[in-house]
């Protein structure tokens, strides 16, 4: 489930630039036309990678959670910026797992869109089950 | 055919109650038009001219008589008694409420239908050949793997908000009926050292930048088609360009950095995808395509027609094609009556053609990306009880493939992206030839129409191809020659200055004079062109 | 004159703006002057109205006729279809469009 919803009071996110020259930040935050592969040397010692969304058509964002899951890192993934409840349940498949929307959620309505769909055809950045391979045990 | 099973239909069900709830929210204004226009484009609702325009995806254009008749239903029920079939093998209805669009979507779950992106920045509905599974010339059918491509592209969550929307093609013939290499991404299965596997063609498309998508992997094993797929649309979703429109599909971002660029990016991603485990067992495939195994056709039925009623010999040599079971042929319905709108039918015209499918074609239908439809699976005896019932109905044009066979866009008279009326002139250039024994003389001539750039009348693909423009507020159209969506792919060149609605028929008559007396024994109108070039076209156009 | 016109938000019928309300028939459209902007934003965030924008046409005989095809399609239905247009019983209707 959606750990925080909302974030105040933590140590802010430094830019990529500022993060690949400095040593010792734990927490960068990555424009949607960054790549997330830079960060890959650093996953171990990062505890929150935030990604922006500019806009909610910008869809890069979620190719960028997915590199960074695959790539192992297990800390903090957070979906910043024009995040819609209509978006989240793709978010969190991505890999995100914090939401830091513009525009508040109402906690019902992503309670509601998390637990819309019953199954998922393909394999993504979550834990779920492809829908083939219920099918097949 | 492909039937649900327990996990498909909860998922269709899952976005009827989704979309419930996004309509809901939108008629309440808990949602702005801004937010909701994503969300209900991706459930295949525009906004165009008149209402509402829902479009229903028919996967890889195949029906049962079931799904064909629900189509009917819509029609009646929330429409006004009619549907039009279009160029990517789906249906669209012009007259809906937003209201009424969560009741449609449970009316096409009941019969394992849905609208799931047919719209929107996503993989859109995966098209194919219309003849596949009976096809003299294919080599598997391709369905199975275009059903495997639906699955995994639906609710797809890395790839819903693509720099703008994406399309593929899945053919298994080396004939192409789908305009496989015109697609984002072109899959051709192939044969090598007696095993199958997907030639890619990525980058093609149409619009205002029409492009031929390069080949980009000539072999890809099939165990891999959705790791392959992954890695191309990943590429396209981190560098295709965000920063204009009109230069965001993936054409232009291979054009751009080149097709072997995109290559090298493709297998780079690729050997990182290939150890998700994305492509899903052998297993699946195989359960997938046994239900498109093929009909129980006697061999032994009779080869013969009876051809004493000429009408019907007419339409059997137009419209009626080889089938891959001796006694059994493939027909093609026409939507293209002369002067009527090209893919129109009416509900009782989508009945009928639901009744002919369940007698006479073991339950399947076909959409054509020419706005046609087909039967796959009949005897031959049974072909002159079918012509005449088309007959009765209005739907036995035998115009397959000649120039009264125009694809056209709904134009102006009902898109708000036109620019021009596309079905008027379609209806004025078959009424012009609508002499049968003049349509045969010219032979195979496929004319395509637009009501613009965005080509959705595929006029770029065109023998002849026609685009409408907005010249200072009033329609004009430009005349295209030489373009080809078939294997013999080539895009169309521009003529030179366009002509208004009655000059554009006129243009096209001396262009067709023109071929009649420079081509060459057994050429088709696009190989005179190719052969002899512009110049005498020009020639006879402009003088 | 300026008309503001655009659809149904339910039904996505096309509308016309009327000075007071909205009517799907162009013969009631209002002239809004310099006033389009203002009624086109409380219109739309009232949700009794969807998509509205305001365009030029002139006054005729016949009542307001938009200045561009696009909207006099709009206004009538589409020409192709006469039977389907809000004026199915008067065969030159189609005139009006072009």
């Amino acid at each position: 489930m959606v750990e925080h919803l909302h974030v105040d009071g933590e140590e802010p996110c430094v830019t990529l630039d500022a993060f690949l020259s400095q040593s010792n930040a734990t927490a960068v935050r990555l424009e949607s036309d960054e790549d997330a592969r830079a960060l890959i040397p650093y996953l171990d010692r990062l505890k929150l990678i935030e990604i922006a969304f500019p806009a909610f058509r910008d869809g890069r964002g979620y190719s960028s959670a997915r590199i960074l899951r695959e790539a192992g890192y297990t800390g903090e993934l957070r979906a910043q910026g024009d995040v819609l409840v209509d978006q989240i349940a793709y978010m969190k498949r991505c890999g995100f797992d914090s939401f830091a929307a513009e525009k508040p959620l109402s906690a019902a309505d992503v309670d509601a869109a998390l637990a819309r769909w019953p199954h998922h055809y393909q394999g993504a950045a979550d834990a779920a089950v492809p829908i083939w391979k219920l099918r097949h045990g | 055919m492909y039937k649900y099973d327990e996990y498909d239909q909860a998922m269709v069900e899952a976005r009827v109650a989704e979309f419930s709830d996004q309509v809901r929210r939108r008629l309440a204004g808990e949602i702005t038009e801004d937010q909701f226009k994503p969300l209900r484009l991706m459930n295949g609702l525009y906004l165009q001219l008149h209402a509402y325009m829902l479009r229903v995806a028919v996967p890889y254009g195949t029906l049962d008589s079931r799904q064909m008749r629900m189509l009917a239903h819509i029609a009646r029920k929330y429409d006004r008694d009619y549907g039009h079939f279009t160029t990517r093998q789906n249906i669209q209805y012009n007259w809906i409420k937003l209201e009424d669009a969560p009741a449609i979507l449970a009316d096409l779950a009941s019969v394992e239908m849905h609208a799931i992106q047919t719209s929107g920045n996503c993989i859109r509905n995966i098209s194919s050949d219309q003849f596949a599974g009976a096809a003299a010339d294919e080599i598997t059918d391709p369905r199975p793997w275009a059903e495997l491509l639906r699955q995994w592209s639906s609710f797809h969550p890395e790839f819903s908000y693509l720099p703008r929307k994406f399309k593929i093609a899945v053919i298994a013939a080396e004939e192409d009926r789908a305009a496989m290499r015109l697609h984002d991404i072109g899959i051709q299965i192939v044969e090598k050292d007696g095993a199958h596997g997907a030639a890619f063609y990525v980058g093609g498309g149409m619009g205002r930048t029409p492009m031929i998508a390069p080949l980009i992997k000539d072999f890809v094993p099939l165990d891999d088609l959705l790791s392959y797929t992954e890695a191309c649309l990943r590429v396209y979703n981190r560098y295709g360009r965000r920063d204009n429109i009109y230069k965001a599909r993936i054409k232009i971002l291979v054009h751009e950095i080149g097709a072997d660029e995109y290559r090298r990016q493709v297998e780079e991603e690729f050997a990182h995808v290939k150890t998700l485990g994305i492509d899903p067992p052998r297993a699946e495939f195989d359960r997938i395509a046994a239900q498109f195994a093929p009909p129980p056709l006697d061999v032994s039925a009779p080869d013969d027609v009876d051809r004493s009623d000429p009408d019907f010999a007419v339409w059997l040599d137009q419209n009626v094609a080889a089938h891959k079971v001796p006694g059994h042929a493939i027909v093609t319905i026409s939507l293209k009556p002369v002067g009527g709108i090209p893919g129109d039918a009416s509900s009782a015209q989508i009945d009928l053609m639901a009744d002919l499918a369940e007698t006479y074609s073991h339950d399947e239908l076909r959409v054509t990306h020419a706005q046609n439809i087909v039967l796959p699976h009949v005897r031959k005896a049974d072909l002159h009880t079918i012509w005449q019932k088309l007959d009765e109905a209005g739907l036995a044009t035998p115009n397959l493939d000649l120039i009264s066979d125009i694809i056209a866009c709904p134009g102006l008279d009902y898109c708000s992206l036109a620019n021009a009326r596309s079905i008027p002139v379609a209806q004025k250039i078959a009424t012009r030839f609508a002499d049968l024994g003049r349509q045969k003389e010219l032979g195979e001539l496929k004319l395509k129409i637009s009501g613009c750039i965005n080509a959705c009348g595929h006029h770029h693909a065109g023998h002849i191809g026609i685009l409408g423009v907005d010249r200072k507020g009033t329609e004009n159209y430009q005349l295209l020659l030489g373009g080809s969506g078939a294997e013999d792919v080539s895009l169309g060149a521009i003529t030179g200055p366009g002509f208004d609605e009655d000059g554009i028929v006129d243009a096209i008559e001396r262009v067709t004079d023109k071929y009649l007396s420079e081509r060459a024994e057994g050429e088709r109108f696009v190989d005179t062109f190719r052969r002899v070039g512009m110049a005498p076209f020009k020639e006879a156009i402009y003088g | 004159m300026k008309l503001l016109t655009g659809n149904d938000l339910k039904t996505g019928a096309v509308t016309w703006w009327t000075g007071s309300d909205w009517s799907i028939h162009i013969e009631d459209a209002a002239d809004v002057g310099e006033q389009g902007e203002a009624i086109l934003h409380a219109e739309e965030g009232a949700r009794r109205v969807n998509a509205p924008y305001i365009i030029a046409g002139e006054m005729t005989p016949d009542g307001p006729r938009p200045a561009h095809i696009k909207d006099r399609i709009r206004a009538l239905g589409p020409t192709v279809r006469p039977d389907l247009t809000l004026k199915p019983a008067d065969p030159t209707a189609g005139d009006w469009v072009i």
